[in-house]
């Protein structure tokens, strides 16, 4: 709709200035529809934008203790945030925890969701399956690991039984059960997107890829893969969001003061047992960075490897 | 597949020769389409599923074991069986007041969002106007940060104008992501409708809310369907958030699980968590099988055949 008359505004606007404001304004996209946007602005703005710069600005009012101990003035919650190795090591054992698990996801959903686009029986059964532990939610998913993958659990009785191992395997409370405990709900939402998107791509291109004599292997790489990479990146975004921001598995399944001691657990940490507010906040807002810099990296990865519109609207 | 067909549209196709290899593989499958994996990988892509599988059935069935079982500590299923953990947990957590609370909180969390969020896709999926990359960057920050990032925050607003613990800030807090989440499953949506059948109405002398009400609407049910359902499975199941701003009176189903899981003094007794966490389960399976009978997933992101007619 952008009309081509905006080019220079100034020099026209004599010859223009017969049409009413109101015309004008239209012209240019501001007209009264624009009052449907102001409720959800407001949403926004009031219950995000406000407390989020408000959280910023309580970053810099650091507790006395805290200004004690770390010193730099107002700049004290982050010079106890990067010197404190007890925070600090929390962005190390994050990234450990949620960069493999969003990775897997992708790349197992791949091939899961090339199978499952043919068509063969029990298809929407085995979806639907495969869809199911978005129900779970994270607390069961963690109780389940508990007792399934526990020391007295089926899986090790069953690996003890068959002989294949001698002593019960420590499959939780510590990264291995955080780590599963993520694949088990990342997963399925990683493969629905992927599959979604996979769908999106006109299986009219990839045919025309086969009538001109291109092999699977040639196929995927030259034509599916890059399609598909946008929707990769996306996908790996969103999984990977879930896995940073893991925090009640990292507490039910993890080992919480050691080696999962996510930046999300920190965070609550300072939030609701020292009540410090400040100091929660800067955790919070340090995690936000880390996270940004991560996507950053994939977009402009996905910038590189782009080469036309998929599924979108182009 | 349909796909064979796509060939008959240029009809010279046929003329080179695909290599001999691809040609002897293809003749010894069914007439139908050869796979795009090799079998190696199927095998490799079924073992995969099958160990997935494995895993959530063993967690599934574990936890509905215990719920169920009496002293379960080192055989293969406990001694005896019981339903006495249900009732248990029903008076010790006063479950009907805690479903009520996760209930009442979701559906007033879907019913704001999709009344605040439909309007927004709307102007976001058919106009043009100033600062519209900054208001869809504003709009999507949410549902791309963390939860706990502008979770903290927010909570110690809502502790600060003494909204702590209350409904309300449950209800809040649950919006921030729903609102986003609404605008972005239903901008599809929108931009599937044809713009002519709204500006054939707008000719016609309708009014910008008569096209909604009238025309947009009932176009827009199967899309509004799918956008409540995902914000609904995604308020029951949201922890961050809530845990963040709820106290005893307005704990949702999962947040009052965690709670009882970590209570001071090694938490309840693992058979009491179990149950409702069996609970818990039981209601989003129903919702979700509701769902998918009304919607399909991949519905939301693939609309190649449709985008490209205008």
């Amino acid at each position: 709709m952008s009309a081509p008359t905006i080019a220079r505004p100034k020099p026209t606007k004599s010859t223009k200035s017969t049409a009413s404001l109101r015309h004008r304004l239209a012209e240019r996209g501001i007209d009264t529809s624009l009052l449907m946007l102001v409720p959800a602005l407001f949403f926004a703005l009031a219950l995000f934008v406000y407390p989020f710069s408000y959280g910023i600005g309580l970053t810099f009012q650091p507790t006395s203790a805290i200004q004690q101990q770390w010193g730099a003035g107002v700049f004290s919650n982050y010079a106890a945030f990067f010197k404190d190795p007890f925070v600090f090591d929390s962005i190390w054992l994050t990234m450990r925890l949620a960069l493999p698990a969003a990775l897997f996801n992708v790349v197992a959903s791949i091939p899961v969701a090339f199978k499952l686009r043919q068509r063969f029986r029990g298809k929407k059964f085995l979806t639907t399956l495969l869809v199911l532990p978005i129900t779970l939610g994270t607390v069961l998913t963690a109780q389940g690991l508990l007792i399934f993958a526990g020391r007295q659990g089926w899986l090790n009785r069953f690996l003890l039984q068959i002989g294949v191992i001698h002593q019960p395997l420590a499959l939780v409370n510590n990264t291995l059960g955080v780590m599963f405990s993520l694949i088990i709900s990342g997963f399925p939402f990683a493969f629905l997107l992927i599959s979604s998107y996979l769908s999106g791509i006109d299986p009219s291109i990839e045919a025309a890829a086969k009538t001109m004599g291109a092999d699977w292997k040639q196929r995927f790489r030259r034509v599916i893969l890059p399609l598909l990479a946008p929707g990769l990146a996306t996908t790996f975004i969103l999984t990977f969001v879930l896995a940073f921001s893991v925090f009640p598995s990292a507490r039910l399944v993890g080992d919480a003061m050691g080696s999962t001691r996510v930046m999300a657990l920190m965070a609550y940490r300072a939030f609701g047992e020292q009540t410090d507010y400040g100091m929660a906040s800067t955790i919070a807002i340090m995690m936000g960075a880390v996270e940004l810099v991560v996507i950053a990296i994939v977009l402009l990865w996905r910038s590189s490897m782009y080469k036309g519109s998929t599924g979108g609207k182009g | 597949m349909a796909m064979q067909t796509a060939s008959s549209g240029v009809p010279d196709v046929d003329a080179p020769q695909p290599p001999a290899r691809v040609k002897k593989k293809a003749a010894a499958q069914a007439p139908g389409e050869r796979s795009l994996v090799a079998s190696p990988t199927t095998w490799v892509v079924w073992a995969g599923i099958a160990a997935f599988f494995i895993f959530l059935i063993g967690i599934l069935i574990s936890v509905v074991v215990d719920s169920f079982g009496k002293s379960w500590f080192s055989t293969w299923l406990p001694e005896s069986f019981t339903k006495s953990w249900y009732t248990g947990a029903w008076g010790t957590f006063d479950l009907t007041h805690i479903i009520g609370v996760t209930l009442t909180v979701a559906v007033a969390v879907i019913i704001i969002s999709v009344v605040v969020g439909v309007p927004a896709a709307y102007l976001l999926a058919r106009r043009n106007f100033p600062l519209k990359k900054t208001v869809t960057l504003l709009f999507l920050l949410p549902v791309l940060m963390p939860p706990i990032t502008y979770g903290i925050p927010l909570a110690t607003v809502m502790y600060n104008v003494g909204l702590g613990r209350t409904l309300t800030a449950v209800i809040l807090v649950n919006l921030v992501p729903s609102v986003p989440f609404v605008i972005m499953t239903m901008t599809p949506f929108i931009e599937q409708i044809n713009p002519a059948i709204e500006n054939a109405a707008r000719m016609s002398g309708a009014s910008m809310r008569k096209v909604f009400t009238k025309i947009l609407m009932p176009l827009l049910i199967p899309g509004i369907l799918a956008a409540s359902i995902l914000v609904l499975v995604r308020t029951v199941g949201m922890f961050d958030l809530t845990f963040l701003v709820s106290g005893p009176k307005s704990d949702t189903l999962v947040v009052a699980i965690y709670r009882a899981m970590t209570a001071a003094g090694g938490g309840e007794a693992r058979q009491l968590i179990s149950s409702m966490a069996v609970i818990y389960t039981v209601t989003m399976m129903i919702i979700l099988i509701v769902a998918l009978r009304f919607v399909s997933p991949t519905q939301l992101v693939a609309r190649v055949k449709e985008s490209r007619e205008d």
